[in-house]
């Protein structure tokens, strides 16, 4: 396993290509992840989640049941919301990825960020990353001004077990509403 | 009330590393050298052992395996279940053993047979694969009802007929005495249904071993990491107690399951020595399913007693709770102390008798779940209350109105001794927020729609802040049940508090961190609340019961009386005054013998420095604990209303609107107070409409994904309509009831009122599925065809 950085990113093909270093039975991957690119040599059947936590020790990604079910492994993949726990490393060779640990820019929390916290939309913390996750890619597909129903349909993906879902879909509908603020803003300027 | 004092809907200081990703669970830690550990589990309910052949593995220098043998070679002492129940006839329980790796037998699908210990986790799952173990299958005895019948599979020789105990409480005697003379008797039969508990974060334990010090360290995912120890240390045998740490980190929920000693946490610390490196376990989701702790499942009968105006004269109940295939940690307190004190509900009821067999299974063991006995009993309170209401044809509001204790204290006849409450305000506040008097015009609505609509009650009582150590202790609790603090002022003022309670979402590092900066005046973002850590936290009891407001917060409340008094001492002799003329007043300490003043950090700083007195007169520093014991049980109760549209044609049933309306006496923090609520109410419909542990008749858990076991998801639920009132508990010093369990309590007997109330009938069982409430809305037609 090793990391590092690379300036003119062109992504290997997994499983190594003939004239490849990778060793046998390893897969190479290289891809973004939070805006710094990362590649390594990992067991072909390594999941992305494991990757992400085990390698490169993102470990605001979880894993809540390993069957797609919970969505508390959430993260984007090219701007869309996938589910980490059941996607093999090796395909997302090449990808651009988004964990809740990039969300924040700057220093700043993302707005759906500030949602959560300010609508106590949160109580363990253990789906929370995965939720975040999902609500703005609710919010890329759907749009700021999300009804709460559409909300409630949109989250089905994702368990949780301690709020009831009542400050959530709070909290998402705030975080909406900012989102489409900011870009408005990010127009206007 | 400051903008962070209590009451205040402070916004939780926890919560910026949870929403960053940086918060930090016990699979997020790895340590130097972690090897992985995979358990071999039992595909059978119940069977014997009769060879394990790891031969596949020999000569595999980088895989370990230890099977029971192992274990009772080192005389690792087997896990044990903490509450003695005695017997009517006087006899103690009937415990069979609980090793932490099965003993030449297998009782539960999922029951752990050996482990394998290797360098990678992928590793560990290909060599348990190589491990063959031959059974000899037994019919295995899953059903509650009838487990304890002649010629069923003997679970444990040590308890004839699966039989635990079999245990009563209350007033026989009277109790018939008032149903004979009763003008008219209720009489219902329900199965509460068991459920899997389903923190979101899987239970993992990481054990380390340091030779240089012979000590050893567990990371693991416990709502109460000092009993953790303690009965690893005393019990089980693994390491004296001073030589074990036990953290718990962020823990990604618990509601009860993580507050039991499992034999995963005892494998990983008792291997790490063996292997010579840290072991690691990580629970997958359907290991969660089969061998975590599950909740509920009983089965009973009870009756209620009115005279012929419909006040109650008396109640009684016969329950079979299933306990699974070994007794856990607490398992054996909750069908008995947790469930039936709490048979009075909110009623001035006069006889109370309660009969319950505990009972052995081939099914995983069943403990505490969110609310613990107290649901159980609300359901049966709750349905007689509505059911019997129905039968005499009065509103179920007046009813139960009619039935309420009115005056505190109240002795019930099975006892306890309520302390506060006004019934009758939760249900004026809720009729009026429900809309109540138009729930007629609303069903005609639903009626000329097709649908049927529906409204049930749930007057709850829960009995929370356990608890009394003395009064448990007499009980049968092997543990007292106060809680400890320590607040520690440094030299600037800043204050660290160290707690017994842990916290597992419910915010303590907020709520906590408001009381001392509203009692000494200091800003909450100088205070850290410390839990977790045994090597950092003095001895304390954890967070469960909802308990951590009413006893745990009390502790510190003492513990700043302490400090108060020490600050006073040492502001009297930098003030140069007498220390009985000193105030100390939002941060600020004066005296009418001066017009000086010192803020708190000032004094802090002259407690640590001791320039102004002398070691004779004060002793230097600023630091003190406290152990808080209660004199009650805590008595938050409520009305909560829920309303409910069914399509007969399909069975789909909404929730239209949810009403709750609470007393939990004093609120810390009301924003975490109604999140509070509001996962409890989720909880207690995912049990009356979703959830639910099915076995098939071999002892196959069905439900162990969440592909099988319907967790409820956001389009389940509506939006919750909460609100509270407050009488605040004398109790304590605070007047905190704790609300951690309210809505779970609740909220099953609510929704199966509801359901029941549009059906107009009773026979409907939880999980009322939408297939369910078709097969019962088909019955509903058929029944009103033939009218």
């Amino acid at each position: 396993m090793f990391f590092k950085s690379r300036k003119d990113d062109r992504p290997a093909a997994a499983g190594g290509s003939p004239g490849s270093s990778t060793a046998p039975g390893r897969a190479s991957v290289h891809m973004t992840v939070n805006g710094k690119t990362v590649s390594g040599e990992i067991d072909p059947r390594t999941l992305l989640v494991q990757f992400l936590r085990e390698q490169l020790r993102l470990t605001g990604t979880h894993v809540g049941c390993d069957t797609s079910q919970c969505g508390a492994c959430v993260v984007h993949v090219d701007g869309r919301a996938i589910k980490s726990c059941t996607t093999l490393a090796a395909t997302c060779d090449g990808a651009t990825v988004t964990t809740i640990e990039g969300l924040a820019q700057g220093g700043e929390l993302h707005p759906m960020q500030e949602a959560f916290r300010q609508h106590h939309g949160l109580q363990c913390g253990f789906c929370t990353p995965g939720m975040i996750m999902a609500a703005v890619d609710i919010v890329n597909r759907k749009g700021g001004n999300v009804s709460e129903a559409v909300i409630r349909e949109e989250l089905d993906g994702n368990i949780c077990r301690c709020t009831g879902y009542h400050n959530i879909v709070a909290a998402v509908r705030a975080g909406a509403a900012a989102m489409s603020g900011a870009s408005r803003r990010q127009a206007a300027e | 009330m400051s903008a962070t004092g209590i009451g205040a809907p402070v916004r939780r200081k926890e919560d910026h590393r949870f929403i960053t990703g940086k918060g930090q669970y016990t699979d997020d830690i790895n340590r130097p050298g972690q090897t992985y550990a995979v358990f071999v589990r039992s595909p059978h309910a119940h069977a014997n052992i009769k060879r394990i052949d790891a031969s596949k593995l020999k000569g595999r220098d980088d895989v370990f395996v230890f099977t029971g043998e192992d274990i009772a070679k080192d005389k690792v002492g087997g896990l044990i279940c903490g509450w003695m129940i005695h017997s009517k006839d006087g006899s103690p329980m009937k415990a069979g053993p609980h090793p932490a790796l099965a003993q030449g037998k297998v009782r539960y699908v999922g029951d752990h047979v050996a482990v394998v210990i290797a360098d990678t986790l992928a590793e560990a799952r290909d060599a348990a694969e190589q491990i063959l173990v031959e059974y000899e299958v037994l019919t295995a005895s899953v059903d509650t009802a009838t487990t304890q019948n002649p010629g069923k599979p003997q679970i444990h020789a040590e308890a004839p007929n699966n039989t635990v105990y079999q245990w009563h409480l209350g007033d026989k005697a009277a109790v018939d005495a008032a149903f004979a003379s009763a003008k008219h008797v209720t009489k219902i039969d329900l199965v509460n249904n068991r459920l899997i508990p389903n923190a979101m974060e899987p239970r993992a334990a990481i054990g380390e071993y340091d030779a240089g010090n012979e000590a050893f360290t567990l990371h693991t995912t416990s709502q109460n990491p000092h009993v953790a120890r303690l009965v690893l240390s005393a019990f089980i045998g693994i390491a004296p107690e001073h030589k074990l740490r036990v953290i718990a980190p962020d823990v990604g929920g618990g509601f009860g399951s993580k507050i039991f000693i499992y034999a995963e946490e005892v494998v990983c610390v008792w291997a790490a020595k063996k292997v010579g490196r840290p072991v690691k376990w990580t629970a997958d989701r359907t290991e969660a399913f089969l061998a975590d702790a599950h909740g509920r499942d009983h089965v009973t009968h009870a009756e209620l007693a009115m005279d012929a105006a419909g006040k109650v004269l008396a109640l009684r109940a016969s329950t079979k709770a299933n306990l699974g295939g070994y007794l856990s940690t607490f398992s054996s307190s909750v069908p008995t102390y947790l469930y039936a004190p709490l048979l009075s509900g909110q009623y001035d009821i006069p006889a109370i008798y309660c009969e319950v067999d505990a009972v052995y299974t081939n099914t995983a063991p069943v403990d505490a779940y969110r609310g613990a006995g107290r649901p159980e009993a609300t359901f049966v309170v709750e349905r007689l209350m509505e059911v019997a209401a129905r039968q005499l044809g009065q509103d179920p509001a007046e009813f139960r109105r009619r039935n309420f204790i009115t005056s505190f204290p109240h002795q019930t006849p099975v006892i306890m001794a309520y302390d506060a409450g006004d019934y009758a305000a939760c249900l004026d506040k809720a009729l009026e927020m429900s809309d109540y008097r138009n729930v007629g015009a609303r069903k005609a609505e639903s009626k000329a729609k097709g649908k049927l609509r529906g409204i049930g009650f749930s007057a709850y009582i829960e009995a929370c802040g356990i608890a009394p150590s003395a009064a448990v202790g007499s009980l049968g609790a092997g543990v007292g049940l106060w809680e400890s603090a320590e607040v520690r002022v440094n030299p600037t003022g800043s204050i660290e508090v160290l707690t017994g309670s842990h916290s597992h979402g419910q915010g303590h590092e907020t709520t906590f961190a408001q009381l001392v900066s509203q009692r000494l005046g200091v800003p909450i973002e100088q205070v850290t609340v410390v839990h977790g850590d045994t090597d950092k936290v003095q001895f304390g009891m954890g967070t469960y019961g909802s308990r951590s407001g009413a006893v745990g917060m009390s502790a510190i409340y003492r513990a700043i009386d302490k400090v108060i008094v020490k600050a006073k001492k040492v502001a009297g002799f930098v003030l140069e005054v007498p220390e009985d003329t000193v105030d100390f007043n939002d941060g600020i300490f004066s005296s009418k013998a001066t017009n000086k003043t010192l803020t708190f950090p000032e004094v802090a700083l002259q407690a640590y420095i001791a320039h102004k007195f002398s070691g004779q007169q004060l002793e230097p520093g600023l630091k003190e604990g406290a152990f808080f014991d209660p004199t009650n049980f805590t008595f938050p109760s409520g009305v909560h209303i829920c309303e409910i549209e069914i399509d007969p044609e399909t069975g789909a049933t909404r929730i239209d609107r949810w009403t709750a309306v609470d007393d939990f006496g004093t609120l810390v923090n009301p924003m975490i107070v109604e999140g509070q609520v509001h996962g409890g109410i989720a909880q207690g419909v995912g049990q009356a409409m979703l959830e639910g542990a099915v076995y098939s008749p071999e002892g196959q858990l069905l439900t162990a994904s969440y592909m099988d076991y319907t967790m409820p998801r956001a389009s389940d639920l509506p939006a919750f309509n909460v609100a509270m009132t407050s009488t605040p508990c004398p109790s304590n010093p605070l007047g905190i009831k704790g609300c951690g369990e309210a809505g779970a309590i609740a909220a099953p007997a609510a929704v199966i009122n509801a359901i029941t109330d549009a059906l107009g009938h009773e026979n409907i069982a939880m999980p009322a599925t939408p297939l369910a409430v078709w097969k019962a809305a088909q019955a509903s037609a058929t029944k009103m065809a033939a009218e």
